[in-house]
């Protein structure tokens, strides 16, 4: 595991080294909070850059599917966990060339722009709504940029095995209004990727589950690079999976502007 | 495009792109097949040579193709519209689109046929003088037929503070406005006389040039433009008032000023635009056939509601410059005298449902001062990844036929849009 952005997570990580090497015998288990955040970080941080290809399917109840392709490109700026995302779209060739460009802050609203190729239009638009539906999938927004470990208030309930992997199971209560009250996940102890998360509303039914189905090291870093996540409720599900990932490519500063939101990089999307 | 330069700006491309990276270059290819209709829902006697039962009756097959060289120095694009128009009963090619890219470091120049969209206003435009089909809007074609490619050269500068757009246009292209064809419109002019249309011939005193720089300032976008440019619809001027022989038709020169800022307020996306219209042909406002110089300001508000929703408020004022000048001018008896601010607000509300497949989208649109109103109600639904259906209407009212809503009052229409993209 390297921590090659080690951020707002720096203090953390340094408390829990220090925790960690003076009760090593003990094998006394991390604080929650670390938990949550070496998890963040290992799940939305890995490498100071990423470009990826990925493929996302909705599948509805009756099996009928629809497919999206898109490019995303990831570069973190500064210290703090400032965040710099473009997605690209492939497919379907309706929204093809279509674009969002997000400048993700973990401290307030994320910044977001969507380009319409059709009328060469680049738009704002208002970020307040990183819980609705990213693309018409099950996952959000958040579910794709990440949440802040001081969102939520964590609560470690456990350590149990999933599938031969020795996972935490955290409990996260948002603590402002969310699309969940209670979210429980199962944090791979070695890997510090979740593998499974469930989400509850406020009468305590499980609305949604999240699941990582294949975690690979890539670059070093282990990486979830095919995941699902179910809506229990209508039994509609999405699948992400991540075709192609590279870490540490190189992504310049200055790519994440407007002028490549109108016209992509090729370089790096394709 | 002018048609001599097609086959030359086509050799370009494939010379840019294909030669640039030792001929390894992509191509993709792809579109759609697309069939509009529009019906008129009054049952108004039309005058002839008006259609009337359809405003729009067309099959439409768009190709696509778009190059790009290895390297991402060079790329181009291609969009060509082949239809058949029922109402006008003939089959038509049109390039949407033709454009070649070449990519630097600090500079872009895109050359040939391309649109460009400028300003902060949803279907209200101040510093976006750039050619738009009204038509198209009114009878319910998609909102991308909304604008008309520029025959231009491009250049964009990005120098490390600022970006700056330069578009040079030698080729002067009006806007697509209503006529006696598909609408049943209120021409205010003597029909039996005939009329005389001349559009700015291509030449380098005639050539529009448009300017943009804009800049972050933390969170706001802050632009400025300018335009060297003419109106896009027509003046007229009456030869031998009060007994004319003809009526001419010209594009006036136009000089415009502006700038707008855009950022996030509160939950939403807050923007203001500014322009000052510059009516060089009638500065001190003695000409009724031209319109007067005017300062127009734009203030609108884009919030997400709930899950999916989103509501966008706009209000937008038009002040006519030499107010006093233009009443004195007006010929005894004449049209109904506009006033000196004219206030418009425009709200657009959509929602999303069943996954993103179904839209509802409603946009309305109230011209406070004139008293009149444009409704666009319209429910989208995405059957699978490749085929959409829409249906929705345009709805016109307003109390005076001069107006501009008002005296489109008897083109009321709903209309169905189906589009299978491959």
């Amino acid at each position: 595991m390297s921590f090659r952005n080690p951020h707002r997570f720096l203090p953390v990580l340094l408390a829990a080294i220090i925790v960690n090497s003076i009760t090593a015998d003990a094998a006394e288990e991390p604080a929650a909070g670390e938990i949550a955040a070496r998890s963040l970080e290992a799940f939305y941080y890995p490498g100071a850059d990423m470009q990826a290809r990925i493929s996302m399917v909705l599948f509805n109840p009756q099996g009928k599917q629809r497919r999206r392709d898109l490019t995303m490109l990831r570069k973190d700026f500064g210290t703090s966990g400032d965040q710099r995302y473009f997605i690209f779209f492939h497919a379907p060739t309706d929204v093809k060339g279509m674009t969002f460009m997000v400048w993700k802050y973990p401290a307030k609203e994320d910044d977001r722009w969507i380009f319409i190729p059709a009328v060469n239009l680049v738009r704002r638009i208002a970020a307040n709504d990183k819980r609705s539906s990213f693309v018409g999938s099950d996952f959000t927004y958040e579910d794709l940029s990440g949440r802040d470990v001081e969102d939520e208030a964590h609560e470690l309930l456990r350590s149990e095995d999933l599938e031969g992997r020795p996972c935490f199971v955290l409990e996260s209560r948002p603590k402002t209004t969310a699309g969940y009250v209670r979210r429980v996940s199962w944090i791979d102890q070695e890997r510090w990727v979740p593998l499974k998360e469930e989400y509850f509303d406020a009468r305590d039914q499980q609305v949604r589950v999240f699941t990582a189905n294949e975690v690979v090291e890539i670059g070093g870093h282990w990486t979830v690079t095919k995941r699902t996540m179910r809506n229990l409720q209508t039994d509609h599900y999405s699948t992400v999976v991540f075709e192609e990932i590279a870490y540490d490519v190189g992504l310049e500063e200055n790519l994440f502007t407007e002028r490549y939101l109108r016209q992509p990089p090729r370089k790096w999307i394709r | 495009m002018r048609w001599a330069a097609v086959p030359l700006l086509t050799a370009a491309m494939i010379w840019a792109v294909g030669g640039s990276a030792a001929a390894r270059a992509e191509l993709e290819f792809d579109g759609f097949v697309q069939g509009n209709y529009s019906g008129r829902l009054s049952d108004t006697p039309c005058p002839s040579g008006t259609s009337c039962d359809f405003l729009l009756a067309e099959e439409r097959v768009q190709l696509k193709l778009d190059g790009f060289s290895e390297d991402g120095v060079a790329a181009f694009a291609a969009r060509v519209d082949f239809f058949h128009d029922g109402v006008l009963n003939h089959f038509e090619a049109e390039i949407r689109e033709l454009y070649l890219d070449l990519i630097g470091d600090h500079v872009g120049v895109r050359i040939g046929r391309q649109i460009v969209t400028w300003g902060t206003g949803d279907l209200l435009f101040i510093n976006d003088i750039f050619p738009k089909d009204w038509v198209a809007l009114f009878t319910g074609r998609p909102l991308q037929y909304l604008k008309i490619g520029s025959d231009a050269v491009k250049i964009d500068l990005f120098p490390a503070i600022f970006s700056a757009e330069i578009v040079v246009v030698p080729f002067f292209e009006s806007d697509r406005l209503p006529m006696g064809d598909r609408l049943i419109i209120a021409d205010p002019l003597p029909p039996e006389i005939p009329r005389n249309k001349t559009s700015p011939w291509p030449s380098v005193k005639n050539t529009e040039l448009s300017f943009k720089v804009s800049r972050y300032f933390a969170d706001w976008e802050v632009a400025a433009y300018f335009s060297k440019t003419f109106y896009r619809s027509p003046a007229t001027i009456l030869d031998e008032a009060p007994e004319p022989s003809e009526i001419q038709l010209f594009f006036p020169r136009l000089n415009t000023y502006g700038g707008s800022l855009t950022g996030g307020v509160l939950n939403g996306v807050l923007s203001m635009e500014l322009g000052y219209y510059d009516s060089v042909e009638d500065r001190d406002g003695t000409n009724p056939g031209i319109e007067n110089s005017q300062l127009k300001g734009l203030l609108g508000y884009n919030q997400p509601l709930w899950q999916d929703a989103t509501l966008g408020v706009q209000g937008f004022a038009e002040w006519m410059q030499d107010y006093d000048a233009y009443r004195s001018s007006l010929p005894p008896g004449d049209l109904r005298p506009r006033d000196r601010l004219r206030w418009i607000a425009t709200t657009r509300f959509i929602q999303r449902l069943l996954h993103q497949t179904l839209t509802l989208n409603f946009f309305a649109f109230w011209g406070i001062t004139e008293r009149d109103a444009y409704l666009i109600p319209s429910v989208r639904y995405a059957f699978t990844d490749r085929l959409w259906g829409e249906i929705g209407a345009n709805l016109f009212a307003g109390q005076e036929s001069q107006t501009m809503f008002g005296g489109l009052d008897q083109n009321d229409n709903i209309y169905l849009t189906v589009r299978y993209s491959f």
